[in-house]
């Protein structure tokens, strides 16, 4: 059963990401507000991937990355970046700090499920 | 002793004469043979040829039997095949319809979740951010008093450039007279911030009562254009936003009243007697 935080301070986009990893076979979503939510998260339970935000209250998804990255334990988790941060220098730079993939929203529900599925191992749903 | 030899000579002819005819008959016999052994491998070869030709009719029919199967076969694969692209399209489709209508569940349930005014503001502006895809837009209300809209919540303008906008005046004002929305022709041209020429304006409406609108400037970079699922949501903030809106208010409303009033009674209830 793969567990995905989702890393996003809207209600309304953690209600929609969530409902769309509904359709992903036994996954379960936990959700987080923001970076530091999120580092709590990640110590409480075992997760499989992140789908994170960039432009968050209190720690913002760039810096969640970077830490993410740098600590031993997470450093592989596969991170997807979901953002209205829709230029290349942008999607540059969060691949370069360390997310796996770019999804700018708003974001088309069949494409986030293909890509979420592409990193956790499954054949799509 | 004459006599005795003559009959021996006529017994050796008869005898001579019987072996000639043995003789005869025995080549008789030899050709007769031969010609029934010709007869039988003339017979022989006409059964065979003539089980090539049955054998090969059979097999000539076989042959055509399987070939119409087989262009059967293919006829109802080249059918099955359609359907399934038939099928295949009819499940994206539904795929898209589901993902569509997930996004105006999740839209319309977080519009209702509060009666906070603020809350309900912020959550319009999160729809029209991260499900419509707008960078800069205005939600503005018809001020009571004065009867002119003003911005009640604003993304990536200032509150103060939106201005006040009187009914009638300009698009937005037309929309809010008429209340129909407008959709500038092309979205792709992207101009200067200018309150008064949003690229998309939406009444908020309740029944045909429009309390105020939801003017969109400009998209984010990577939204070209509007698709199906857009025009819902915009006729879902039509409708659902105002009702959310205008109960939110309403409501912080009285309850403002409320505690004005509680207050009043509690300093009543406190006054001491003479």
């Amino acid at each position: 059963m793969p567990n995905i935080l989702v890393v996003e301070d809207s209600p309304t986009m953690r209600q929609l990401i969530s409902f769309a990893m509904k359709r992903i076979s036994n996954s379960r979503v936990i959700e987080a507000t923001d970076g530091v939510d999120a580092l709590k998260k990640l110590s409480s339970d075992t997760i499989d991937l992140i789908l994170c935000d960039i432009n968050m209250p209190v720690m913002d998804g760039l810096k969640l990355v970077s830490l993410v990255r740098g600590n031993p334990t997470f450093k592989d988790i596969p991170i997807i970046m979901v953002t209205t941060e829709g230029a290349e220098e942008d999607r540059k730079r969060a691949i370069a700090i360390g997310a796996n993939a770019y999804l700018p929203k708003p974001i088309q529900t069949q494409e986030l499920i293909k890509m979420v599925n592409t990193y956790l191992g499954g054949s799509g749903s | 002793m004459v006599e005795k030899e003559t009959s021996y000579l006529n017994k050796a002819e008869e005898f001579i004469q019987m072996f000639k005819k043995g003789e005869e008959f025995t080549k008789d016999i030899l050709r007769e043979n031969e010609k029934l052994r010709f007869r039988v491998a003339q017979l022989e070869e006409t059964v065979e040829r003539s089980g090539d030709e049955a054998r090969t009719k059979l097999y000539d029919e076989r042959i055509r039997l399987l070939e119409l199967e087989l262009n059967s076969l293919k006829d109802k694969f080249i059918e099955v095949e359609e359907e399934n692209k038939d099928f295949a399209s009819k499940y994206l489709g539904v795929e898209e319809e589901n993902n569509n209508l997930a996004n105006l569940y999740v839209a319309s349930y977080q519009l209702h979740s509060t009666l906070d005014f603020s809350e309900v503001l912020r959550i319009v502006v999160e729809i029209v951010i991260n499900l419509i895809g707008a960078e800069q837009f205005a939600v503005m209300l018809i001020d009571d008093k004065t009867n002119d809209l003003i911005a009640v919540a604003t993304e990536g303008i200032h509150a103060s450039e939106t201005l006040r906008i009187k009914i009638g005046e300009g698009i937005i004002g037309r929309v809010t007279k008429e209340g129909e929305s407008y959709f500038a022709e092309d979205l792709s041209v992207m101009h200067d911030f200018n309150a008064f020429e949003p690229i998309v304006c939406i009444p908020l409406k309740i029944k045909e009562h429009v309390i105020g609108v939801i003017s969109i400037y400009k998209l984010l970079t990577q939204k070209s254009g509007f698709t199906n699922v857009d025009y819902e949501l915009f006729n879902l903030l039509a409708g659902h936003a105002a009702t959310a809106i205008f109960s939110s208010r309403l409501y912080t409303q009285s309850e403002r009243k409320l505690t004005t009033i509680q207050g009043f009674l509690d300093l009543l209830k406190d006054k001491p007697k003479r």
